[in-house]
């Protein structure tokens, strides 16, 4: 009976966020970019929806936040009820205030992380297709031995040797990932750079960064784009399963893998506490697949 | 049929090639350190007397090429070292646990194999339904979710009530059908976390082959949709289906990680995160080998499996 109540609320919110937003999107949108959103399936306006309202709450975290991130305010484990309306934790920290900072530590740390992967995964990429020859050779076969070891074991070997701390864990992560967007932005740039207007751009006489920056970047754009959406789910991903283990972010740190590991205890008494940061996390990778989605769809013009 | 005993041969061989790249790899990463293991565990105040002691436990006066060579010898030899943390040989704390996290991910198989290809079937031959459109964003949901999310929501589910115990006790006594009992509910957050993407790809493969002639051919003839589906798509779309599931059993094996830990499962994957918070880095190395080594032979497996399913790319000239 309570599952069904709460899926019917979920439903009731979903479709009342996504219209919400659709709508909004229509009227507020550019001239030139409402047909854009005319035909958007609700999935898509609900995912821009709350990946904007994670953006706002991580930028306005303090504003928000009743109370600081790691005060300790009154009892453990007290029930919902004013002020902590969500409760405190294990250590007597209001519960509502830490769900609100980990969306500026965990969002943001995984952000850092991917646009780490990123730019380091692609330039390589590019260069190395750019390039080509033995560095090509060289780099390919490097990237290709890493990738034959499955990502989280690889990360968990990495951070053995270098030690469990917040730079460690996005160095980490972002060199595991890096060879992913290594092979994707290659083979974009291998397409692209045996077009006419880079040997144009060659005999031009324009450098290689410039050829990086100027020519290639701008082509391969829309595909990377798409990837960056992926690669934050599963770097978001990966670092809540770490710090969940007790490897990632650590504690005062507001973050919500480990605060699910904290207060794990609540859910054996039934308590949903706990699953409120797991949520807020399956909830970001949900929205961003959803926009994903629509964007690969438009780019490919599929229509099943 | 010699061609399908080359054909194994070739890939063996380099199955063989990339496990000796991947130990390579596992062994040298704590070559990327700037000093060495001894310093970096023992920290900045230790005295030139313990780190000494320490390299000479370690082994690592030798230079690096001898230390993997005797490393990998042992290995060969199932001596996979002896643990920092603990003082006890590696392969003992390693072989019970092995057992049972194969145990999980085969489990986890059981259910979610047969599932998902049913599952995706059914959505192929009722595409664009209400059905196809729930699974489809059940699927893109249900692969966002991360997996600790699943499981206590599982616990909360099924285990508040009592139905299934929450925690995993295994000792020498448990019987089989007690293992059954005690490792549903992580079997089945497993299972939750691999079918979607499975049964999605079962779909898309058989949805492509049904714009083909053959199929129209088939419907015209009069054939039931399922039978058509089952009969003239389904053999035809097997490898990618094929190499989709290996991929998947491939994520249950480091999936079981997580789960493990939620669950106190007594396996592999709780022995690492142990080992990893530790910095006991001979368990960490052995372990990311064993869980590597499956991940390649599962992955040979598939290969092989849908080449031969495919006559085309059997008698390929």
């Amino acid at each position: 009976m309570q599952v069904l109540v709460v899926l019917a609320v979920a439903l009731v919110a979903f479709f009342g966020v996504a219209l919400v937003s659709r709508a909004a999107l229509r009227t507020f949108a550019p001239a030139h970019q409402k047909p854009t959103f005319r035909d958007m399936p609700l999935t898509a306006s609900f995912g821009i929806a709350v990946i904007l309202i994670y953006v706002l709450v991580a930028v306005f975290a303090p504003l928000l936040a009743p109370f600081k991130e790691s005060e300790v305010v009154g009892a453990q484990y007290l029930p919902w009820a004013a002020p902590y309306y969500l409760g405190t934790d294990k250590l007597g920290r209001d519960m509502l205030t830490r769900l609100i900072y980990g969306a500026r530590n965990t969002v943001g740390i995984a952000f850092a992380t991917t646009a780490l992967a990123f730019t380091v995964g692609s330039i390589l990429g590019i260069w190395a297709a750019l390039v080509g020859g033995w560095l090509d050779q060289w780099l390919s076969r490097f990237v290709d031995a890493l990738m034959a070891i499955p990502a989280l074991i690889f990360s968990l070997l990495l951070l053995t040797i270098f030690g469990t701390s917040v730079l460690s864990l996005i160095l980490v992560i972002a060199s595991v990932d890096a060879t992913r967007v290594y092979r994707l932005a290659r083979s974009v740039a291998q397409g692209i750079v045996v077009m006419d207007y880079i040997e144009a751009a060659r005999l031009r006489g324009e450098g290689k960064w410039r050829l990086i920056r100027r020519e290639i970047l701008p082509n391969a754009m829309a595909p990377l784009v798409a990837e960056f959406g992926l690669r934050f789910c599963f770097v978001f991903l990966s670092i809540s399963a770490l710090s969940f283990l007790g490897l990632g972010i650590k504690p005062p740190t507001a973050d919500w893998g480990s605060m699910v590991r904290e207060n794990a205890t609540l859910i054996t008494f039934g308590d949903i506490t706990p699953l409120l940061p797991a949520g807020a996390i399956a909830l970001l990778t949900v929205a961003v697949n959803f926009v994903v989605d629509w964007q690969l769809h438009r780019a490919s013009g599929l229509k099943e | 049929m010699n061609e399908i005993w080359r054909m194994i041969g070739r890939r063996l061989l380099l199955g063989l090639l990339t496990l000796f790249v991947i130990s390579v790899v596992i062994f040298g990463a704590t070559e990327l350190l700037p000093g060495d293991l001894a310093r970096e565990l023992l920290g900045q105040s230790a005295t030139p007397e313990t780190l000494a002691a320490l390299r000479e436990q370690l082994g690592l006066n030798d230079p690096a090429p001898i230390r993997y060579l005797n490393w990998l010898w042992g290995v060969l030899h199932g001596d996979f070292g002896v643990s920092m943390a603990t003082k006890k040989p590696i392969a003992e704390l390693v072989g019970g646990r092995l057992g049972n996290t194969l145990f999980l991910a085969l489990y986890a198989a059981a259910l979610s194999v047969p599932l998902s290809l049913m599952l995706g079937v059914l959505a192929a031959l009722w595409r664009n339904s209400v059905f196809d459109r729930m699974s489809n964003a059940l699927a893109l949901t249900s692969i966002s979710f991360p997996e600790f999310f699943v499981a206590y929501i599982l616990i909360l589910w099924l285990a508040q009530t009592g139905l299934f115990p929450s925690m995993v006790r295994i000792t020498a006594s448990t019987t089989f059908s007690e293992r059954i009992y005690m490792g549903f509910l992580p079997a089945l957050t497993l299972t939750l976390v691999v079918t979607a993407h499975m049964m999605r790809m079962t779909r898309a493969a058989i949805i492509n082959l049904l714009a083909s002639p053959y199929i129209e051919m088939a419907r015209l003839k009069g054939m039931s949709p399922l039978r058509v589906v089952l009969r003239h798509a389904v053999p035809n779309a097997l490898a990618p289906i094929i190499n989709v599931v290996a991929l998947n059993l491939a994520y249950l094996i480091t999936g079981v990680v997580v789960v493990e830990v939620v669950f106190v499962y007594p396996g592999l994957g709780q022995l690492m995160v142990d080992a990893v918070t530790n910095r006991d880095i001979p368990v960490v190395q052995a372990i990311a080998l064993i869980f590597a080594s499956a991940y390649v032979l599962l992955n040979l497996v598939a290969d092989v499996l849908s080449t031969i399913t495919n006559p085309r790319l059997m008698h390929r000239r």
